[in-house]
């Protein structure tokens, strides 16, 4: 584990507020998405979730075929499809089209992709305002982080911090109100809204038969930024594909309960290339820019290509026990919780961040909750031997080695076993209150691990004893 | 650009090759059940209410219409060109603008308008949704921009749910370049999970089932 993953857990830990606020954010979710699946509600949740894998597993062993048809049938309607192989080929493409077009202000909405490329840095970095219109996202630009987390980029922020932001940043008086915050917010989004040049969104779905890329959202941000402007730019990974519109059927239903409990979201928008000649609005200009990014790499493993499945709900996040405590921003890069921890090391190598597939305690609630069943404990468990092989190769864990192949050699003796097993109960301090909360190792290199637990104290009899005494 | 590179490696890493066809997808799941046309009206309304959406059954085009008067109250708005408005009297109701064909006259009208109205080519009674196809009747702005909006159902639009939808629909594209489900008035719980209604679009919405 890399320091400065350990000190990021460590903060996060230490701050009540922000723990409080993680537990309840996710709480609520996991509360909401139940009542939603409940089966009154939702009967057949259980198959939905088979025939969404069974679509996804189908789309992603036979992506080629289906990004061909998705690209002929966008470019049937008039729209244009660009295959990027990374971030530079994507904001290069941004920036060529801005200046053709003579563009300087980019509306944008939601889009862990263009998280992922850091695309508002790089189109800013080039002088084009490029301005994120939901709320949550909204809030996190200003403040310059990163998403907290996938569904809810700005959980972490209390009222009192964004009341700070907006002070600061727009310099509006002070304002604690939430419903004005937001009418704050909102105010100053429409105005540019009306005033951008390219709206630039992500995508939840690419439909191949129909060349179309689906929206799903509350706010009606994506709404604005995909039809205000004149010029349409949506940034997906190529692993977004479903075959059909019919599929929606299954996937719509999904998403929602899986997201934040609702049976549908509030807008979700169909989009198959520009405004048609008898339309009365809409863009101008329709573009769909496929992104690889490392993607082809998930591919290419037969067993962790379902990876690729993710429909980016965010419910593994709210489960899983470690993200509730180490919240979003300890994970090394954009993508967190359990989906996080099996796409960082496959996109950016194990190497990036060695710890990341053991910040977990495989209990299986990410697989259990995935509307799309992705087997996220074996995969995690995948990538740990990948780790440690990568470390056998470059000596690092030579000490690990010997002590595993030292207690190997004892499991396979019974009589020096039994002998090592006394040793070290006479060894080993009385518990205080029943447990032990220090041994002589624990200056070494198991410091890390004991300083977060406590031992039982040994038993006055060994269970070969009471086994030959029975 | 990188097409044929990027197609390249995704066929590499499946170890496919260019042109190979694909086995058939499995096939898809739609379930329509049947339910009589006053369930699906109940449902449908009882949905939107739950969202904190009005809704209101008219008898006549007059009942709708004077329902639209009251909720409009003088401010000013914007009629879609959808052919039910202009039959039930909306469009010439005071205060209300219509019959606009220009991109950029309309978005500047829609946002100053308090009120869009428009009709809803589909309803979908499990969920409490609004189906609206872009055409020359109507626009993308008009439930979009205004704080308050209006849509105007006739009853034999409604379907159950989705599923009917994709099958009445199986292709959107091939009528529209924008299909739009809206569900409720637009919202968000991005700061503390406090519920806010009307962020970016309307706040306040009224269907109108006739």
């Amino acid at each position: 584990m890399s320091t400065l993953f350990d000190e990021k857990i460590h903060d996060t830990l230490a701050d009540p507020k922000l723990q409080l606020a993680i537990y309840k954010a996710t709480g609520r979710l996991i509360e909401e998405r139940r009542k939603a699946i409940e089966p009154d509600i939702c009967p057949d949740y259980q198959e939905l979730r088979t025939q969404a894998n069974a679509v996804k597993r189908h789309t992603i062993e036979h992506l080629d075929y289906y990004l061909e048809e998705f690209a002929r049938n966008v470019e049937a309607h008039g729209g244009k499809v660009i295959f990027c192989r990374d971030a530079e080929e994507v904001s290069d493409f941004v920036l060529s089209l801005a200046k053709e077009r003579r563009a300087g202000l980019i509306v944008k909405s939601k889009s862990m992709t263009t998280e992922e490329i850091d695309l508002n840095e790089r189109l800013e970095h080039h002088h084009l305002e490029s301005v994120e219109t939901d709320l949550g996202e909204y809030i996190i630009q200003l403040a310059h982080e990163r998403p907290y987390h996938i569904v809810a980029p700005a959980l972490h922020k209390t009222r009192e911090q964004v009341a700070d932001l907006l002070t600061d940043k727009l310099g509006v008086p002070r304002e604690t109100v939430i419903e004005k915050q937001t009418m704050i917010a909102r105010a100053v989004l429409r105005e540019k809204f009306l005033a951008a040049d390219i709206g630039i969104s992500g995508a939840n779905f690419l439909v191949a038969d129909s060349g179309a890329v689906v929206l799903v959202e509350n706010e009606g941000n994506a709404r604005l930024t995909t039809s205000a402007p004149k010029i349409h730019i949506a940034v997906a990974g190529i692993e977004k594909l479903i075959p059909r519109a019919q599929d929606l059927a299954v996937f719509l239903k999904l998403l929602g309960r899986s997201a934040t409990g609702q049976w549908l979201t509030v807008y979700t928008s169909f989009l198959s290339g520009p405004r048609r000649k008898d339309e009365i609005d809409g863009p101008e200009e329709f573009y769909v820019v496929l992104l690889d990014n490392g993607r082809t790499k998930v591919l290419a493993d037969r067993e962790r290509r379902q990876s690729l499945y993710c429909i980016r709900c965010g419910a593994c996040l709210n489960h899983c026990p470690v993200y509730r405590k180490i919240g979003g921003h300890s994970f090394p890069w954009v993508y967190s919780g359990p989906i996080g921890a099996i796409l960082t090391p496959q996109f950016l190598g194990v190497r990036h961040e060695p710890g990341l597939p053991f910040a977990s305690s495989l209990c299986g609630a990410c697989a259990e909750v995935c509307p799309v069943k992705i087997d996220i404990p074996q995969i995690l468990l995948d990538l740990r031997s990948e780790v440690k092989k990568a470390e056998t190769r470059e000596g690092k864990n030579r000490l690990e080695r010997l002590a595993f192949r030292a207690w190997a050699w004892v499991m396979r003796h019974p009589r020096i076993y039994e002998i090592a097993g006394m040793a070290a109960a006479s060894l080993a301090p009385s518990g205080d209150g029943g447990w032990v909360r220090s041994v002589p190792l624990s200056a070494g290199p198991l410091r890390a691990w004991l300083s977060q637990r406590d031992l039982p104290p040994a038993a006055p009899k060994s269970f070969r004893q009471m086994w030959r005494e029975r | 650009m990188s097409r044929e590179t990027v197609l390249h490696k995704v066929r590499t890493a499946l170890g496919r090759n260019a042109g190979q066809p694909v086995e058939e997808p499995p096939p898809v799941r739609l379930r329509i059940p049947e339910i009589d046309i006053e369930a699906r009206i109940a449902s449908f309304r009882t949905r939107i209410e739950a969202l904190a959406g009005k809704t209101y059954a008219a008898r006549s085009a007059r009942e709708a219409r004077d329902y639209a008067e009251g909720i409009i109250s003088g401010r000013t708005a914007v009629a879609s060109n959808a052919p039910i408005l202009r039959e039930f009297g909306i469009t010439a109701l005071p205060g209300v603008q219509t019959g606009v064909t220009d991109r950029e006259e309309l978005r500047a009208l829609c946002a100053t308008a308090a009120v869009g109205i428009t009709g809803a080519d589909y309803a979908l009674a499990d969920t409490g949704t609004l189906v609206l196809l872009s055409s020359q009747q109507e626009a993308r702005m008009i439930s979009l921009l205004p704080p308050v909006y209006i849509a105007i159902v006739k009853r034999e639009r409604l379907l159950t749910g989705l599923d009917e939808l994709l099958t009445v629909l199986p292709h959107p594209a091939e009528q529209t370049s924008s299909m739009v489900l809206i569900t409720g008035p637009s919202r968000t719980a991005d700061i503390e999970q406090i519920l806010v209604r009307g962020v970016h679009g309307p706040g306040e919405i009224h269907v109108v089932v006739v």
